[in-house]
């Protein structure tokens, strides 16, 4: 019986510590499974006892990639249980700094951990030998998202900027106006990102996704909208639980997501573009189309030119919000805390971001907890890796075990965050 | 390649933590390519692919040892490295998820998991230097981008990392920053925690939550008081201290000084 054993134990350019088996025998998949040795950090147990206003900060440290979804999540979250709305220049605050952490987060793993694969090398500083242009266009491209953190949030990595009800302090017109020529270069930048990138081969997979994304009236997501699929499911946040489980599997200690129907689903920025692809800005809209893509796409590889497009989005959004800003009177609204129950979802660079807090009358979290996009992605990656080995047994180990690899970066897993919430596999061997 | 051979070699490690303070390096946009041309990226999972091999020059290490693999895979590190320098909160005093050490970690684990049987933590989170020798420790959560550029080149240089060890107070005042606390009245950790950063938080109206942990000679039993007479009272007291370095002696004292 032939038996063959695609593994990987310490998954390169991911962010966190993780490893896959992939278990072939005679010809069929027999197993996918994607492990993660991350050590837990158990921040829904250690919320429990703290205050609603310190919950931002510490929820910031799940990872350093994208403080700013877990920040966003929290806050709205709080905000949804004590009754509170936040708009006007500080609702388009928010957007920005959510713009600043989609183009760090998108460039980052778009250029450094992405583009690597597609071009042959085994990491961004091999690949900036023969590619040194785009590579210098990649790192300045993130540095504008990072400069647009630090301007709202204070520093790019953990911003100290974002309280329940606003921030602490508002930027002043003429700061904001301070980085629009960076955003306007890196309109452009991200412009050719796109046509980059769109000229990349990409396997021809296509999958049938059910798709999960916030979506919104008007704007394409960040912090508000209904949670809505591509099979007819639409709801608001605070329905999230009835909707959504996660199963725990028998043979380990995963926690997948799943819709209560039993489809896994996906989400991230494949889903919030195909359903939301007219919400983009035209720009966006006339780059993708450019691009070669449609208004879905359903080929995980294309995923890196689906970045690119928000990436592009986003610095077009960043200049709207700028020109149209108008410094609010106050830099956050009064909360009063009050017992209840609160929902927040937000879109995380790697996609929709869950929390529900329990609070008592002083605003004390009683129960937190949070659903990360990698651990809703989890259940897809494992079908795509046994899907595509399927389809490529022809290739000799080597090349198998980094396409596999590849398809798992597709996802652009975030480990760090998804620890809290995944399988647990303590055997380093 | 002949060039190559001669380069220090380079190991980012990662024990638990957020990502965060290895990510400063590679938020180094100006200076990345130039790091990389004077060192060679030996080991960097976050980055690159490429297996652990030989001995390394010089390692960083982020996070904290919260399991028993990785008290034993620290050692290891240690045995590999030439010099070995701890990045940020969670590696220097314990991390965030330090805070289990004042609780009961299988209640958390209930909390968390189904199954916690399955799971492999300590009941406790510690620093780094509680189990190797560590040449040189950056303070911060996550540390600043210059301080960790200058910890590479003066590691090149063949010289000590020169780090401020006063307060951020000092720093507020270099910045010409109005004091939170005497002008608003808001409680701020600037007085007792290490400068670094740049005195961010008071230059957004806030007051410092001691991110980059204790200085050298913290007078936090004087902070404290003065907290008090804030209106904070012992629980938003130990819950002040009791955050990102938790675990730094000087802040568990205060977290654990109640109703004195
Ligand atoms: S010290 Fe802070 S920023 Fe650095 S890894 Fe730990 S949690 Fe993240
Ligand atoms: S002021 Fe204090 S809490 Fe704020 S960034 Fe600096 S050290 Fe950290």
């Amino acid at each position: 019986m032939a038996r063959r054993t695609i593994k990987v134990d310490y998954l390169a350019r991911v962010e966190g510590e993780g490893a896959f088996k992939v278990v072939v025998r005679d010809g069929v998949v027999r197993s996918a499974e994607l492990n993660i040795f991350e050590p837990p950090r158990f921040f829904e147990a250690l919320l429990r006892g703290r205050s609603h206003d310190e919950a931002p900060d510490i929820n910031a440290r799940i990872c350093g990639i994208c403080p700013v979804a877990y920040q966003m999540s929290t806050v709205h979250a709080m905000e949804d249980a004590f009754g509170v709305t936040v708009d006007g220049p500080l609702r388009e605050l928010r957007r920005l700094l959510y713009c600043g952490e989609w183009i760090e987060s998108h460039a980052l793993h778009i250029y450094m951990l992405h583009a690597p694969d597609f071009l042959g090398y085994d990491g961004v500083i091999d690949m900036a030998r023969d590619h040194g242009h785009a590579v210098r266009r990649g790192l300045a491209l993130k540095k504008v998202g990072n400069e647009l953190l630090s301007l709202i949030g204070g520093r790019e990595i953990h911003p100290i900027n974002v309280r329940v009800g606003g921030f602490y302090r508002a930027p002043r017109r003429r700061e904001l106006e301070g980085i629009e020529e960076q955003l306007m270069w890196a309109r452009d930048a991200a412009l050719e990102t796109v046509k980059w990138v769109a000229g990349f081969d990409f396997p021809p997979r296509e999958r049938d996704y059910t798709f999960v994304a916030l979506r919104h009236p008007h704007e394409y997501p960040f912090n508000e909208g209904r949670i809505v699929s591509n099979r007819g499911l639409d709801i608001p946040v605070s329905q999230y639980d009835q909707h959504f489980e996660e199963l725990h599997v028998e043979r380990s200690t995963a926690l997948h997501s799943r819709l209560r129907s039993g489809e896994s689903y996906l989400v991230g920025p494949l889903a919030r573009y195909a359903l939301n692809f007219d919400r983009l800005s035209p720009l966006a809209q006339e780059a993708a189309h450019e691009a070669g893509l449609e208004s879905i796409c359903t080929n995980p590889y294309q995923s890196i030119i689906v970045r690119a497009v928000e990436v592009l989005y986003a610095c077009d959004e960043a200049l709207r919000i700028i020109d149209a800003y108008v410094e609010p009177e106050r830099a956050a609204v009064t909360v009063t805390a009050r017992a209840a129950k609160g929902f927040g979802a937000t879109e995380a660079p790697r996609g929709l971001l869950y929390h529900r807090y329990v609070l008592a009358e002083d605003g004390t979290i009683a129960e937190a907890s949070i659903v990360p996009p990698t651990s809703q992605n989890q259940a897809s990656i494992e079908d795509d890796l046994a899907s595509f080995v399927g389809g490529y047994l022809d290739l000799d180990d080597e090349t198998l075990q980094h396409r596999c690899e590849q398809t798992v970066r597709n996802y652009d897993p975030c480990i760090s965050c998804a620890t809290h919430f995944l399988r647990m596999n303590i055997d380093r061997s | 390649m002949a060039a190559k051979i001669n380069k220090p070699r380079l190991a980012v490690w990662k024990f638990a933590s957020c990502d965060g303070c290895q990510l400063s390096l590679l938020d180094c946009e100006d200076e990345l390519l130039a790091v990389a041309g004077a060192l060679d990226i030996a080991y960097f999972p976050e980055a690159t692919r490429g297996a652990v091999k030989g001995r390394y020059d010089l390692s960083l290490v982020e996070g904290s040892i919260t399991t028993r693999a990785d008290a034993a895979r620290i050692l290891e590190v240690r045995q590999r490295s030439r010099a070995l320098v701890t990045i940020g909160a969670c590696a220097t005093a314990g991390g965030i998820q330090a805070l289990r050490n004042f609780a009961d970690v299988r209640e958390f684990m209930s909390v968390v998991y189904a199954r916690p049987e399955f799971i492999d933590a300590l009941a406790t989170s510690t620093p780094i230097a509680d189990h190797v020798h560590v040449d040189f420790e950056l303070r911060g959560c996550p540390i600043s981008k210059r301080q960790l550029i200058e910890v590479i080149s003066s590691y090149l240089a063949g010289r000590r990392p020169v780090t401020p060890g006063h307060s951020v107070c000092v720093e507020c005042k270099l910045a010409s920053n109005v004091c939170v606390t005497v002008a608003h009245g808001t409680p701020c950790l600037g007085p007792v925690t290490q400068a670094g950063c740049g005195a961010i938080c008071p230059a957004y109206n806030r007051g410092c939550y001691g991110c980059y942990g204790p200085m050298e000679t913290p007078n936090a039993t004087s902070l404290t008081d003065r907290l008090r007479q804030l209106g904070m009272d012992d629980s938003a007291i130990q819950r002040i201290y009791r955050s990102f370095n938790a675990e730094a002696p000087a802040f568990r004292n205060q977290g654990q000084r109640r109703g004195s």
